[in-house]
This record gives C-alpha cells, sequence and structure tokens, in this order.
C-alpha cells in the first residue's frame, strides 16, 4: 500500500504537477520545433516517452550495478584481483554522463530504425526531430533523477520505470495541448514580431500558469495517503492490547 | 579548405548578435529558459556552458581530419560529456551552495543543442584558430542572451540585480517573473523585440535599396 501510494505521487508528480517541459523546461526544442500539427506532436510524444523508457530501464541497471558507489560489479571485477582488500568500494559515478548519453544515442538509434521500417509516413513528417530525440533534454533528464535516487538509496527500478513514462506522458500532454493550441492560432491574424517561436513561447507561459494550478496537489495527496498509514499502526496497536489483556 | 568559408573575425561577431544562439537560431533554450531566475545562476551556467564549448570546439578542430562522418556525432557527444563532467566536479568542489542550485541543468549542457551545432558547422571544418574564435563568438552571444532574459526577471521578481537592491521597497514584486510562467513569458516577449527590430531593419533596407534604384 506504502510502495502503491509513493508510486501515485510520482507519477503525478512526474505529469503533472512538476510537468518536464513546463516547470523544468528540458524537452522545449521538440516542444516549439514539431507541435505545429497534432498528430506529429502525438507521435513525437509517443517516441518520446518510448525512447524515455527504454533509457531509463537501461541507465537504471547502469547505475544500480555498476555506477553508483560501491555497486556489486566493480566492486567484484576488483576483489577478484586482491583476495585480502575484502570491503573494496569503487565510486565509478565520474563516468555516469557519459555512459547515459551513450545509452540514450543507442536507444534513439534503434527507436530510429524501427519507425523508418514500420512507419514511413511519420518518419518523413518528423524529418529533422527524430535524431534530435538524442539531444532532448528530457531523457537525459529522466536518467539524472533516477541517479539522484539510486544514489541516495531510496529508488528501486519500479519507481524508476514510472518517473520514466509518467515523465514521457507528461511531455505527451504538453506537446499535444500546445499542437491543439497552434492549429487554431493557424487562424488568428499574429502580429508580423511574434510569428513563429515568440507567440509560442508565450502561450507556453499561459499554460505553464494554468500548470501551476496543480501545486499542492501532491501535497494533499500525501496527507490523504499518511492519515491513513498513521491509523493502521493505531488500530494494530488496540488489536495488540486486546490480545495482551485476556 | 573551401575558399568560402568565413574567416575568424567573422566567426566572433556573427555569433554575438547576426546568429546569436537563443535569439535567432532558438539553440539552447532550456538553460535559458530554467537558470534565468537571477544574474548569479545564469552567469555561472554560461561560464560553465562557455568552458565546455571552448574545450570542445578546440578537440572537434584538432581531430577534425580523423573523424568518419557517420561516427561524428558520437564523438561529438561523448567530447562535450566529458568537459561536463570537469565542468560539474569543478563547480561540486569548489562552488557547491551555486552546483546544488543549479541542479540538473550542468549535466544537461551535454544536451544543449547550441555546443553541437557549433562542433558541426565550423570546428569539423575549420582550422584551430576560427574554431577557438567561433567558440568565443558564440559563448558572448549565449552570456548576452541569458543575461537579458535574466535582468529582467530578477528586477521585476525580486527587485534586485546580482543580489543588489535595485528597485524602491514600494515597488511591488512580480512574484510570477521568477517562476516558470514568468520565463516563458520574458523570453516570448524579448524574442518578439528582436524579430520586429530585425525586420524593421530588413524594410528599411530594401526601401533604401528602392530608393537608389
Amino acid at each position: 500500500m506504502e510502495l502503491l501510494g509513493n508510486l501515485l505521487l510520482i507519477a503525478i508528480g512526474a505529469a503533472l504537477i512538476n510537468n518536464f517541459v513546463l516547470t523544468y523546461f528540458v524537452g522545449i526544442c521538440p516542444f516549439l520545433g514539431v507541435s505545429r500539427r497534432l498528430d506529429t506532436a502525438f507521435g513525437m510524444g509517443c517516441a518520446v516517452t518510448f525512447v524515455i523508457s527504454v533509457a531509463a530501464l537501461i541507465s537504471w541497471t547502469m547505475t544500480e550495478f555498476v555506477l553508483r558507489p560501491g555497486a556489486l560489479v566493480p566492486g567484484w571485477i576488483l576483489n577478484l584481483g586482491a583476495r585480502d582488500t575484502g570491503a573494496a568500494e569503487v565510486d565509478l559515478s565520474i563516468l555516469s554522463y557519459i555512459v547515459y548519453i551513450f545509452v540514450i544515442a543507442a536507444s534513439v538509434q534503434f527507436v530510429e530504425m524501427y519507425v523508418r521500417k514500420f512507419y514511413p509516413a511519420l518518419y518523413k513528417s518528423f524529418g529533422v526531430f527524430l535524431p534530435l530525440i538524442t539531444t532532448n533534454c528530457a531523457i537525459l533528464f529522466a536518467c539524472l533523477e533516477i541517479m539522484k535516487h539510486v544514489n541516495a538509496r531510496e529508488w528501486g527500478l519500479v519507481e524508476s520505470m514510472v518517473l520514466a513514462i509518467f515523465g514521457g506522458v507528461g511531455f505527451t500532454i504538453a506537446i499535444v495541448l500546445m499542437a491543439g493550441i497552434r492549429e487554431e492560432l493557424e487562424l488568428a491574424d499574429v502580429p508580423v514580431a511574434f510569428r513563429g517561436a515568440a507567440i509560442t513561447l508565450v502561450v507556453a507561459g499561459i499554460l505553464a500558469l494554468a500548470f501551476m494550478g496543480f501545486t499542492g496537489v501532491g501535497a494533499n495527496i500525501q496527507k490523504a495517503l499518511t492519515g491513513e498509514t498513521t491509523a493502521s499502526p493505531a488500530d494494530i496497536r488496540v488489536e495488540s492490547s486486546g490480545e495482551s489483556a485476556p | 579548405m573551401a575558399v568560402d568559408e568565413p574567416t575568424a573575425i567573422e566567426r566572433l561577431i556573427s555569433g554575438i548578435i547576426p546568429e546569436n544562439p537563443v535569439y535567432r537560431q532558438l539553440l539552447g533554450m532550456c538553460p535559458t529558459l530554467a537558470v534565468t531566475a537571477a544574474m548569479k545562476p545564469a552567469m555561472t551556467m554560461v561560464a560553465a556552458t562557455a568552458f565546455v564549448l571552448i574545450c570542445a570546439n578546440l578537440i572537434t578542430s584538432l581531430i577534425r581530419q580523423l573523424l568518419k562522418p557517420h561516427l561524428r556525432i558520437v564523438v561529438f557527444t561523448l567530447t562535450i560529456a566529458t568537459f561536463v563532467t570537469v565542468a560539474d566536479r569543478f563547480l561540486a568542489a569548489y562552488a557547491y551552495p551555486m552546483s546544488k542550485e543549479l541542479g540538473p541543468y550542468v549535466p544537461l549542457i551535454i544536451v544543449n543543442c547550441m555546443i553541437i551545432s557549433r562542433c558541426e558547422v565550423c570546428a569539423s571544418k575549420q582550422g584551430v584558430g576560427v574554431a577557438l574564435a567561433d567558440a568565443f563568438g558564440v559563448s558572448l552571444g549565449f552570456m548576452l542572451a541569458l543575461a537579458s532574459v535574466a535582468t529582467v526577471r530578477e528586477i521585476l521578481g525580486m527587485g534586485s540585480w546580482f543580489g543588489l537592491t535595485v528597485l524602491p521597497d514600494g515597488f511591488p514584486r512580480w512574484g510570477l517573473m521568477v517562476m516558470p510562467p514568468g520565463a516563458f513569458l520574458t523570453l516570448g516577449l524579448l524574442l518578439a523585440l528582436v524579430t520586429w527590430f530585425a525586420h524593421r531593419r530588413s524594410e528599411r533596407r530594401t526601401a533604401q535599396r528602392e530608393r537608389i534604384g
């Protein structure tokens, strides 16, 4: 139950309260570049969500077993050579950025090949933005968040994957909302200076303002959840005292 | 090398205003929006990005003869990631509070499109001198962009500039400006301003040409 509550908090936090695009400003490039049409925007959102999930899975594995301080594999390799130094702790976290970007580049390559083979029309409409998913900050950002929590020994695989998937869902929500608004903007008479990126940024500002309405939702959910969990120890105490009385 | 490649001076100047990375090419938007709530983090970010950009351009230019076309992006990215690790560890060692404040945005320099685009457009084709001039020019342009956004946001949002109080106490602080929506609005309005100036200049130029003709 506590795990489920935690997962709910992480999911809502990543998708709505701290939306990747509108609060952390990651993934702005495709947000401005591919949000002209609704179907392309949705395809982009799905592609990013998929890449985030793959990259998060691999980078969680790497972080947990290789990169974090005191990880299993390097310590094991080191202990093969020197039998006496039993508890040799290795910290490879200095390599983490290089490993993450390598993992992301490889997953994007994989997705690109898949989309080109099976969805040629979608591939054409993405254009240069598909290989550019590699330089999409959202994916590296998810990996960094996972690294932070894994290094602090807080998160396992499930939490990391929930963050990654719902981060991608949040990105999709933001870019699809934006594309819907921009399709309407095509019909509006926008001043010359604002055409293109400027009006998109102003609209994004208003969207961010709307998403600020989610602030505090997390705290309320937590309150509701902890309200339940503080009630349960009391119940246990009553039960145990009831048992010990006779 | 092609004859019509821009020289070092041209690269240096074009990076600052005519091809400003943020306002003209719309590259490097993430840090421009994320760390510009105040001047101090913005300038730290500029310093870190400039360090990475200069080093990456230098190395790319030195190894440009060895680059294979299909592997070049990977080489650029790994070079950049190495220097970002250096910058990140340096900040964590000597400016810990600032490193904490910037949080994930220092490692996110790796995926700043601006740096990869400079490696691709300039450093992989031209010599060391030109690549360095280009890196300095683009860094100055980046600084200009971040400074403009951060100035507007810090003065309106907190009434200060570089931590020094500028506005009188009676002036209300716009709390919104230091929050995410303020970043989008400020950059959108500044971008419109720059576009308006460029548009007016090009219009005036065509009018002049018509008058001469």
